[in-house]
């Protein structure tokens, strides 16, 4: 077994992973990333579309551009990065942390470090997960599996397609599918309004005539070795009405149906997992209950924009190396969803610090706003043309904004939308 | 009488509501940047999208190469696009931006690849 050492170690190589290695190595310290797949980049490298990178490099990008350029960026830094490399375990129970990586190239490594910054993305909600009924005939693929095949390795997965869930994924693999010369027949999505960006609303369906169908239940998939169909219940009021049910003809499935943080090796080190986003719970540091053990990127709450992930990402890369320099977040407040708010990450600010603050409404509305309160005081209110559940928002508050959180004793910090 | 767009340009989605001037102009409203002006008026004048596909690639065990258009193409014409660009196979190894397609149906947009393979 090789044994390694590192100030730090980031566990995935994907946007997330890479912003916050090249933090950790701007401040001077020694740092590698592992990472699973045989290149780094992540889910951008199967991303082939436009609309990365207009924040980051204002310009917009494919996938692939934007993850060469991080990868550029990480190749004139010391970092080392271990391709092809899985991190199977972690030990915290020492003074330094252990990670043991195994790897076609290397064997077995063991790595040992001070701080671990998880950045191991998301995966996708399958059949399984929501529960269609019907027989298990081939054909049906989740949306992100689907666009590795044809983006990727060049492979088709069939002509007719219907997909389930109007996430952005499936949006994309609409236009994706038409585009290589499938006929998609219909995009499902069970609530009233579509769940990925309008953005992609427009030019991956309207662009193509694909018919929408919003409150509508896939209440069945048919077919005996391949698939033959679906059925489509529309949904009034909440209930089923089976008596309008219909069924379209495909040959295959997309389902798009969400992404979950991939929290395994987080749990296993008793990492604590907030229940909203299924990733970790952490300060305003970025840093999980387990001390020295930093998240970032889709594995702390799933992002829509992968110039947030790196934003994110670099403060929980410079939060880590600050750490390792020994110092420690001041004035921790808890920051609180209010009403119409899903979920709000992190789930504390510094009193003394600059915060950024990333979170999810529950409604669709033009002419929203936002209101940050300290013990019930309105301290900031913002105006959002428009909000939906898919566009993340973001809040920056500063010492300065929470001065009554500082001055008093059990302070709570609440966000609300209205 | 207006109208109601939503610019793609970028990932914001603004919600442009364009109505007629009387001089023939439009008069665009809605938008966060200037931009939005800029894409109403093509929308409704001349749609173009940016298009991004793969193409072959001479050695059989590497991926398709990603491949985008270096401005918004013509919309009209996107599938005569996606033909000549899957009748493409590059030979590695080829570098990020290199032009895969020059001047693209006499357009003066350029395809490119988006990664570097081999
Ligand atoms: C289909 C799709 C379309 C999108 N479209 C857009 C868009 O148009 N514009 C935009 O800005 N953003 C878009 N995004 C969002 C954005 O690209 C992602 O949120 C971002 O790239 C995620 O970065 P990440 O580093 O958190 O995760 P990932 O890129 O998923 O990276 C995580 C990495 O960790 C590795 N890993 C996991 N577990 C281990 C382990 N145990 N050991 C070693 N390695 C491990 C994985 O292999 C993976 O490479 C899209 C996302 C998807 C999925
Ligand atoms: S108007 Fe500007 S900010 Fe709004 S979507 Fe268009 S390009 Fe983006």
């Amino acid at each position: 077994m090789k044994e390694l050492r590192y100030d730090a170690v980031v566990i995935g190589g994907g946007a997330a992973g890479m912003a916050a290695a090249l933090e950790l190595d701007g401040a001077g310290l020694s740092c590698a990333i592992v990472e699973r797949e045989e290149n780094l980049g992540g889910i951008l490298v199967q991303c082939i579309h436009n609309g990365f990178g207009l924040i980051e490099f204002n310009e917009e990008l494919s996938g692939p551009e934007f993850a060469e350029r991080f990868e550029d960026r990480v190749r004139g830094t010391g970092i080392k990065p271990y391709v092809g490399t899985t991190v199977m375990d972690i030990d915290v129970s020492g003074g330094d942390k252990l990670l043991y990586c195994y790897s076609a190239e290397y064997g077995i490594l063991r790595m040992s470090c001070r701080a671990i910054v998880l950045a191991m993305g998301c995966r996708e909600r399958n059949r399984g997960n929501i529960r269609i009924p019907g027989s298990r005939p081939a054909g049906v693929y989740t949306a992100g599996l689907a666009q590795r095949l044809v983006n990727i390795e060049g492979y088709i997965p069939g002509k007719d397609i219907v997909i389930v869930g109007s996430g952005d994924i499936g949006l994309i693999m609409a236009r994706r599918m038409s585009w290589v010369g499938c006929k998609v027949h219909a995009v499902v999505e069970i609530l009233p309004y579509p769940s990925g960006l309008t953005r992609n609303i427009v030019q991956c369906l309207h662009d193509f005539s694909i018919p929408l169908y919003l409150s509508h239940l896939t209440t069945n998939i048919v077919g005996k070795d391949r698939v033959e169909g679906v059925e489509i219940t529309p949904l009034e009021n909440g209930a089923l009405m089976t008596e309008k049910a219909f069924t379209i003809a495909c040959d295959t499935v997309l389902l798009s149906v969400g992404l979950v943080p991939e929290n395994e090796l987080s749990k296993q080190v008793g990492v604590e997992m907030n229940p909203m986003t299924n990733g970790p719970s952490v300060d305003s540091r970025l840093m999980t209950n387990v001390s020295g053990v930093f998240a970032c990127g889709n594995v702390l709450h799933v992002h829509d924009l992968v110039d947030y992930v790196v934003e994110e990402a670099r403060r929980a890369g410079a939060f880590a190396a600050l750490w390792l320099k020994g110092e420690r977040a001041k004035l921790e407040v808890r920051v609180k969803a209010g009403s119409n708010v899903r979920y709000v990450a992190p789930g504390r600010v510094d009193a003394e610090a600059d915060n950024k603050i990333y979170l999810r409404t529950l409604i669709v509305k033009n002419d929203a706003t936002l209101e940050v309160r300290v013990n019930n005081r309105v301290i900031k209110s913002v105006k959002k043309t428009h909000i939906q559940p898919s566009e993340m928002i973001t809040v920056s508050l500063g010492a300065k904004d929470l001065a009554a959180a500082a001055g008093s004793p059990d302070p709570v910090v609440e966000i609300a939308i209205s | 009488m207006s109208q109601e767009l939503v610019c793609i340009t970028c990932p914001m989605g603004c919600r442009l509501t364009v109505g007629k001037l009387d001089d023939g102009g439009l008069s665009v409203s809605g938008n966060r940047c200037p931009r939005g002006v800029a894409y109403a008026e093509a929308e409704l004048l001349d749609p173009r999208r940016t298009v991004t596909a793969t193409c072959g690639v001479s050695s059989a065990d590497a991926p398709r190469l990603p491949v985008r258009t270096t401005a918004a193409f013509p919309r009209e014409r996107v599938p005569e696009l996606l033909a000549a660009i899957y009748a493409v196979r590059i030979r590695l190894p080829v570098r990020r931006g290199t032009v895969i397609l020059a001047d693209a149906l006499g357009t003066g947009i350029d395809v490119i690849a988006t990664r570097s393979l081999g």
